[in-house]
């Protein structure tokens, strides 16, 4: 882990800045590697020491909020978690594919989230009030934890990155989407059925466009169930299709 | 000029920002959030351990109601709280649990029958009623009587943050990202809306409403050492502070969260000690029973963090090459346990320290977590001195937690406050004080000061570094007003930041583009980060007391005599470079639970004159009343029901109820 001459790493940022014109190109920095040290911890160096223009997203920086999704040496991942030890001296660094780019390494999943939320409807849809004085309807344990298993998504955009149908349907809901529809059909709060469900994600743009690449589910770094999850949402919603 | 007009606009997406709006939308009006980034990364997310609200569902929480809540949250806050406030937020706490449930959160529920869990380093077997089974479970946190803090997993404030974001989205409330209030349009003591940058293109909007409501969490980033997301700057309470007209309640108020992995300062829950686990030192001697026989490693955080410090400075820290550190182990509940209930602990274990805590360790020390101070509002959430702003959540001060918060009250707060505030939002803006009365000249006079403070720091010749001035300031806050304070350091603290203040009046800034412009951002925020730090170290100068989290090494006992008061700071000039200071009493002849003991930390107050009066009264009060309903003798000891909204209002329903 740590040796007595610590690492000289190359750090190669894709920078562009589309606001002001500047087409994409890669640039270098060099960082002195040091015990510990995460894409978080080099990127805030280079930005405090070497180019106080360098744009990039972090929130909570413990791999909680999903704000610092990049391209890691090619491969979509979490920065903020990510220890530079785990990689070679040169590590290339660029902003994820799909989403809006806004500079550097900084792109606009909000918008994207936002839309998908707004598509997919992604909440309890019930008729009834609850009634917030009375004791609240009981549920099965095993079920809760279940529905937490899928609710762990922190659209961090890493699984839409990795989606080789979105490079071809730029309309696809993505494994963030399926999933989110997998969590809601899990939970009997949601008072939709597969027929509405159908209705959302029965199509190419839906759960029958995934080629099945799983590109999603190799990067996902929650570890959520992708693969079940889409495998299973297909089957429920061709069984609705042959009705 | 652009403006923007809207009813009620929300400064903050986290979850006390997002409750507000959907309470506000609700009740009809057009609402607008602004947020500094997607709302669903606030760091509302990183609350792990859950939120407390005494459903009283699990056997070891039985009997537990909103008095037991009450007692704990005010022995918490060592009496700096407002117990009426208190008292609103234990009532309103169990509707937020039941009202988030129905949103979607997947709360842990009970399993009846037998289940094995460790309570003060042993294995215990507890007996879950069968009537219980599937309602929401709960488990132990510090400072608490009962196991009251409802959870998911450690994602707690994740799946309330998503459940909540996504009702917003289903009532179609508007979020503007990446915008930044950087000023309140006011005059005359009246709020009007904000200043907003677009923190893409660098354009500045007004945005015009009825109510503006700040929600901005808190202002953990002007210490070095914090566990607080690297948004949490406190700009929103520091635009509040800049009107001159409202003021900032008890800034010296500042939690240290007794653990955060060393040296990364990221939290792992107060969830672990809840469920069993244990506070080590370089020897592998359980320190805390030494220290605090009666709650040991669950005393309140103020006193664990307290305890930690004073254990590593009797030379039993663990030595690394960063400093020096204790261990939390929780290898003894086991990896079943550490995969469902502490899943993000685990990954934060092996993705930031490369360990497995089912097996190793967690190299741990306290590091700041928690502003208690904020925004001075109303219990109506409204700020002092500024008519037509709120402000709820972290970023006020109503105040709930007084001078130390209980784990899992927070998240519990921005909910409940959400509710409450909301409401008394939309009661404002349909009252006739909620008229919108405000010329576009004044707006445009707001706007031009603004963008006249951005050029000065784009085309000026300022030669300070941005980046510099904000280290001096957090080394100084991190050194010298931290878990143990000394007058001698403070002053000193004081003076430097007097000066880091004066400095910051020159920074310059190199990237001179407009729009997207991080050098910028860090520009314009440390000037005002610096007026919070001063309000945080002035104020702790000035309190010669110790109280809560506020711990003054050459005052060491708490004086109610002389301090029972609230620090409100104002900052009327731009150009003085002290906050001035003013004291609000708190009264101990209205307050339900008088003074005392807090069953944990120190027994050696001095004693206010009224206690004694006060808890003869109160004794009286509960004689005379005999054994009448608990709620009846609650009105008789301090009437708050007039607080409530009239829709949440009422008896809540436990498990057991005679009706």
């Amino acid at each position: 882990m740590s040796t007595d001459t610590p690492r000289q790493l190359t750090l190669r940022i894709l920078r562009s800045s589309p606001g002001e014109g500047i087409a994409p190109h890669w640039q270098d920095f060099h960082v002195e590697e040091a015990e510990g040290m995460t894409l978080f911890i080099a990127l805030n160096e280079i930005r405090d020491t070497l180019d106080p223009s360098l744009q990039f997203d972090f929130v909570c920086r413990a791999g909680i909020c999903g704000s610092c999704g990049m391209l890691i040496d090619g491969r979509p991942g979490l920065a903020c978690r990510s220890l530079t030890r785990d990689f070679g001296p040169l590590i290339t660094l660029a902003p994820l594919p799909v989403f809006a780019l806004i500079g550097d390494l900084s792109v606009d999943t909000g918008s994207w989230m936002r839309g998908t939320a707004e598509r997919l409807e992604t909440w309890i849809h019930s008729r009834a009030e609850a009634d917030l004085m009375a004791v609240e309807a009981p549920m099965a344990p095993e079920l809760a934890e279940a529905i937490y298993e899928l609710d762990r998504c922190i659209e961090c955009g890493c699984c839409v990155a990795g989606c080789g149908t979105l490079r071809m349907r730029e309309d696809f809901v993505g494994a963030v989407g399926l999933n989110k529809i997998a969590r809601f059909r899990l939970d009997p709060r949601d008072e939709r059925s597969d027929e509405d469900y159908y209705e959302l994600i029965g199509d190419d743009n839906g759960v029958f466009g995934c080629m099945s690449l799983l590109g999603c589910h190799d990067v996902c770094p929650k570890g959520l169930p992708l693969q079940t999850q889409i495998a299973f949402l297909r089957r429920r919603m061709v069984a609705v299709g042959l009705k | 000029m652009r403006i923007l007009y809207t009813d009620v606009l929300v400064i903050g997406g986290g979850l006390a920002g997002l409750r507000a709006a959907v309470g506000a939308r609700r009740r009809g009006h057009d609402v607008i959030i602004l947020s500094l980034v997607p709302a669903k990364r606030s760091h509302s997310a990183a609350a792990q351990g859950g939120m407390q609200a005494s459903l009283g569902n699990t056997a070891k929480g039985e009997g537990d109601n909103e008095d037991v809540h009450f007692e704990d949250t005010v022995r918490g806050s060592d009496w700096g709280c407002d117990q009426a406030v208190a008292r609103l937020f234990v009532h309103a706490a169990p509707q937020a649990v039941r009202e988030l449930a129905a949103w979607g959160v997947p709360w842990n529920r009970v399993r009846a029958g037998e289940r094995e869990v460790v309570m003060d380093g042993r294995r215990v077997t507890l007996s879950e009623r069968p009537e219980a089974h599937g309602l929401i479970a709960a488990r132990d946190f510090g400072g608490t009587k009962k196991w009251r803090t409802c959870y998911v997993s450690d994602g707690t404030g994740h799946a309330m943050l998503y459940a909540v974001s996504d009702k917003a989205v289903a009532e179609g409330i508007p979020v503007h990202e990446r915008m930044e209030a950087i000023a309140l349009i006011h005059e005359g003591g009246r709020c009007h809306g904000a200043v907003v940058r677009n923190l893409v293109t660098g354009e500045l909007v007004a945005y015009v409403a009825k109510a503006t409501c700040i929600a901005t969490g808190g202002f953990g980033r002007i210490y070095r050492v914090t566990s607080n997301a690297v948004i949490n700057e406190g700009i929103g309470a520091a635009i509040a502070l800049e009107t001159g007209a409202a003021c900032l309640g008890n800034m010296e108020a500042v939690q240290f969260h007794p653990t955060t992995i060393f040296p990364a300062g990221i939290l792992v829950t107060e969830g672990c000690r809840g469920d069993g686990g244990l506070l080590k030192d370089a020897a592998g001697h359980r320190f805390m029973p030494d220290y605090e026989p009666e709650k040991k490693e669950l005393a309140s955080r103020d006193v664990v963090s307290r305890r930690m410090e004073e254990h590593i400075r009797a030379g039993h820290g663990v030595k690394s090459r960063f400093g020096e550190h204790l261990w939390l182990d929780i290898t003894l509940l086991g990896a079943a346990h550490i995969d469902g209930r502490l899943r993000e602990v685990k990954e934060i274990c092996h993705h930031f320290l490369g360990i497995d805590p089912a097996r190793d360790f967690i190299p741990v020390r306290p590091a700041q977590h928690y502003s208690m101070g904020g925004i001075r509002t109303d219990a109506r959430g409204e700020a002092h001195g500024l008519a037509g702003l709120f402000a709820c959540g972290e970023a006020a001060c109503w105040d709930l937690h007084g001078f130390n918060r209980l784990g899992g009250n927070s998240v519990a707060e921005t909910v409940v406050a959400g509710m409450i505030v909301g409401e008394n939002i939309a009661d404002f803006v349909e009252s006739p004080a909620g008229e919108l009365q405000v010329s576009t000249a004044l707006v445009r006079e707001f706007l031009a000061a603004e963008q006249a403070k951005l050029d000065t720091l784009l085309q000026g010749n300022g030669s300070e570094s941005a980046t510099d001035i904000r280290r001096r300031m957090q080394d100084i806050m991190t050194d010298k007003v931290g878990i143990f304070r000394r007058g001698d350091l403070l002053t000193e603290a004081v003076d430097e930041l007097q000066a880091l203040l004066q400095c910051s009046r020159r920074i310059g800034v190199a990237t001179r583009r407009p729009g997207s412009n991080p050098e910028l951002v860090a520009a314009y925020r440390v000037q005002k980060m610096l007026k919070l730090a001063l309000c945080v170290a002035y104020g702790a100068l000035q309190r010669t007391e110790s109280r809560g989290a506020h711990y003054r090494e050459d005052h060491p006992r708490r004086d109610d005599a002389n301090w029972l008061k609230r620090t409100l700071a104002g900052w009327s000039d731009p150009f003085q470079t002290l906050p001035s200071l003013a004291y609000e009493a708190l009264d101990v002849r209205h307050m339900e639970l008088p003074p005392g003991w807090r069953g944990y930390g120190a027994r050696d107050a001095i004693e206010h004159p009224a206690t004694a009066p006060r808890a003869a009264e109160i004794a009286a009060i509960r004689e005379a009343f005999g054994h009448a309903d608990r709620a009846i003798v609650q009105q008789a000891l301090m009437p708050y029901e007039h607080l409530v909204p009239l829709c949440f209002r009422g008896h809540n329903a436990r498990l057991g109820d005679a009706w």
